[in-house]
């Protein structure tokens, strides 16, 4: 399955915000979204998985999600976003309730998750019991229950301290090896971009413009030893994104 | 600069602190956290509770409080112990627990309702919010009479009283609490395809149960109040009547005794409502 934008434009009021978008995301790959701050990387998501719909153009769905898939686009958001009053247990099987997965079926798919995110010991904690790496963990574990063609996954880590973040990325680069999901995934870190993207799109400031799409040949789990490289890459990203950043840093914003 | 060198600045200040000691020139920085920290004292209220009693007798037995402006707690325990005596007070107790409790829950049951459909339905919220900001400030005792011709002079005056009371407080804490709950939660439960009514059952109703749980702490001492208002025109049993028949005669001690009847009664409802949130929100620790 690939998940496509095709041309879109959003604005919101008289604010342009996004401009002429296209982009695609194949199975199995991870695309990185880099861009400065308030250049529309959260609107092209919602707008990708379905949350909000486009002035112009459209998110289109090329082939079929795989049968077993209970929801195809799986969002993994920044703050995390677990219902307080539910076990990690709990917050897994919010989702798998809905999709009627019960009993025996939601326990396997519950325990199986909390294996690959490393949770197996904290299933019944809460989440005000969590550090926000670990409450990070449970909201990949959650997205990963539901068996996604790709997740959509804003800025997850960038509530975490940076050691935290280095783990989950090494975490993230594990657990694509062992079920290759597709991403699309958004950040301003364009350390995480290169670690962690097979193909990595820049946009511009508002309105939020294509400026560059990097493809990176090296394997993720290979990256760690090319450390020249991925910095050469990560300084160029630098040199296109730093006028970008200044210029956005510079305008003045009703919305935070 | 050397590692030596470091060395002895590091040692410096070591060495001042003990040269100073010895000169009588050095005292400690002054402490000025502590304070505005609660700790838990179990024991305080209970005495100091009996503490004042005690005194209370003492004074009212020395001549020292005059009987006729307070009764002494001996007598009002006298009144007291007549009441369990004569087996009036499960005559007055059972009929205002009655009142009480239809009204409460009734009032209650229908304002989380409605509060619910005013926060979920913007129709609803535009159609009705602005009647219960117009009828909330309204005392509701003073629509006893309509209620009386409505309803009668019997149970139902009473318990509609009380329903009224309730039910405006609960509406506006039920839709006050759905929409303090977080926004991003909600898009979350959509982005997982959860279904309308789940999200309404596991997002918005759990987040807004704390509050909804404060609407009915403050809905049940209105309850109190209103219930003892309404008591005391037309009613020949209860708490509220018994106080007010105790009032009439000058009977001091009557009234004492009814006046902590009621206090207990609130004690114990404030009771069930924290082991409610300690059962209900026991995930906030
Ligand atoms: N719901 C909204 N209503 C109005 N303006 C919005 C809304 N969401 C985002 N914006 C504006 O759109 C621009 C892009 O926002 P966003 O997509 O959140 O940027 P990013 O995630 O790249 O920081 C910002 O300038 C923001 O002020
Ligand atoms: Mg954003």
């Amino acid at each position: 399955m690939e998940l496509i934008l095709d041309h879109v434009n959003h604005s919101y009021g008289d604010v342009e915000v996004l401009n002429d978008i296209s982009l695609s995301v194949g199975s199995g790959e991870i695309v990185c979204i880099v861009g400065p701050s308030g250049c529309g990387k959260s609107t092209l998501l919602r707008i990708l998985g379905g949350l909000e719909k486009p002035d112009a153009g459209a998110a289109l769905i090329a082939g079929d999600p795989p049968a077993d898939s209970l929801n195809p686009l799986t969002y993994v958001f920044q703050d995390f976003a677990l219902l307080p009053w539910r076990t990690v247990e709990g917050n897994i099987s919010l989702v798998l309730e809905d999709h009627s997965v019960r009993k025996d079926k939601a326990r396997a798919i519950i325990t199986d998750v909390l294996a690959r995110t490393k949770l197996s010991e904290f299933a019944n904690a809460w989440p005000r019991q969590l550090s926000g790496g670990m409450k990070q963990r449970v909201a990949i574990a959650r997205a990963l229950s539901v068996n996604p063609a790709v997740m959509l996954m804003d800025e997850p880590l960038s509530a975490l301290d940076s050691q935290t973040r280095e783990l989950l990325m090494d975490d993230l680069i594990e657990l694509w090896g062992q079920v290759g999901f597709s991403a699309c995934y958004i950040t301003h870190n364009l350390a995480e971009a290169v670690r962690l993207g097979h193909r990595i799109v820049m946009l511009s400031r508002r309105p939020g413009k294509i400026r560059e799409i990097v493809d990176i040949d090296i394997p993720l789990n290979e990256r760690i030893n090319h450390p020249a490289e991925t910095a050469a890459i990560q300084r160029r990203l630098w040199e296109a994104m730093r006028d970008e950043a200044r210029a956005a840093d510079r305008e003045l914003s009703d919305v935070a | 600069m050397s590692l030596d060198a470091t060395n002895e600045l590091g040692a410096q200040p070591r060495r001042n602190v003990s040269e100073l000691q010895q000169s009588g020139k050095i005292k400690p920085v002054p402490f000025r956290g502590g304070g505005f920290v609660h700790s838990r004292h179990r024991f305080i209220a209970p005495i100091l509770f009996v503490v004042l009693v005690i005194l209370w007798e003492i004074g009212s037995q020395t001549g020292f409080i005059s009987n006729i402006a307070l009764p002494a707690p001996s007598e009002a325990a006298g009144a007291m112990s007549d009441l369990f005596e004569t087996g009036m007070i499960w005559n007055h107790l059972s009929a205002s627990l009655y009142r009480l409790v239809v009204g409460w829950s009734l009032g209650s049951l229908i304002g989380v309702f409605v509060g619910l459909a005013i926060a979920l339905f913007s129709l609803v919220r535009a159609g009705v919010s602005p009647f219960i900001s117009a009828l909330f400030p309204i005392p509701k005792i003073a629509l006893l009479p309509l209620f009386i011709i409505w309803f009668g002079i019997g149970e139902g005056s009473k318990v509609a009283t009380i329903l009224f009371g309730v039910f405006f407080p609960t509406v506006i804490a039920t839709y006050g609490g759905v929409d303090n709950v977080d926004r991003n939660l909600i898009r979350m439960g959509q982005s997982f395809g959860l279904s309308w009514i789940s999200i309404v059952r596991k997002i918005i109703i759990p987040g807004a149960l704390p509050a909804i749980l404060s609407g009915f702490r403050i809905s049940a001492s209105i309850a109190i109040i209103l219930l003892v208002a309404a008591e005391m025109i037309g009613a020949e049993f209860g708490i509220g009547a018994y106080i007010l028949m105790a009032g009439a005669l000058f009977a001091t001690d009557q009234l004492i005794a009814g006046v902590a009847m009621l206090s207990v009664l609130g004690l114990t409802v404030g009771w069930l409502i924290s082991r409610a949130e300690h059962m209900l929100l026991s995930w906030r620790a």
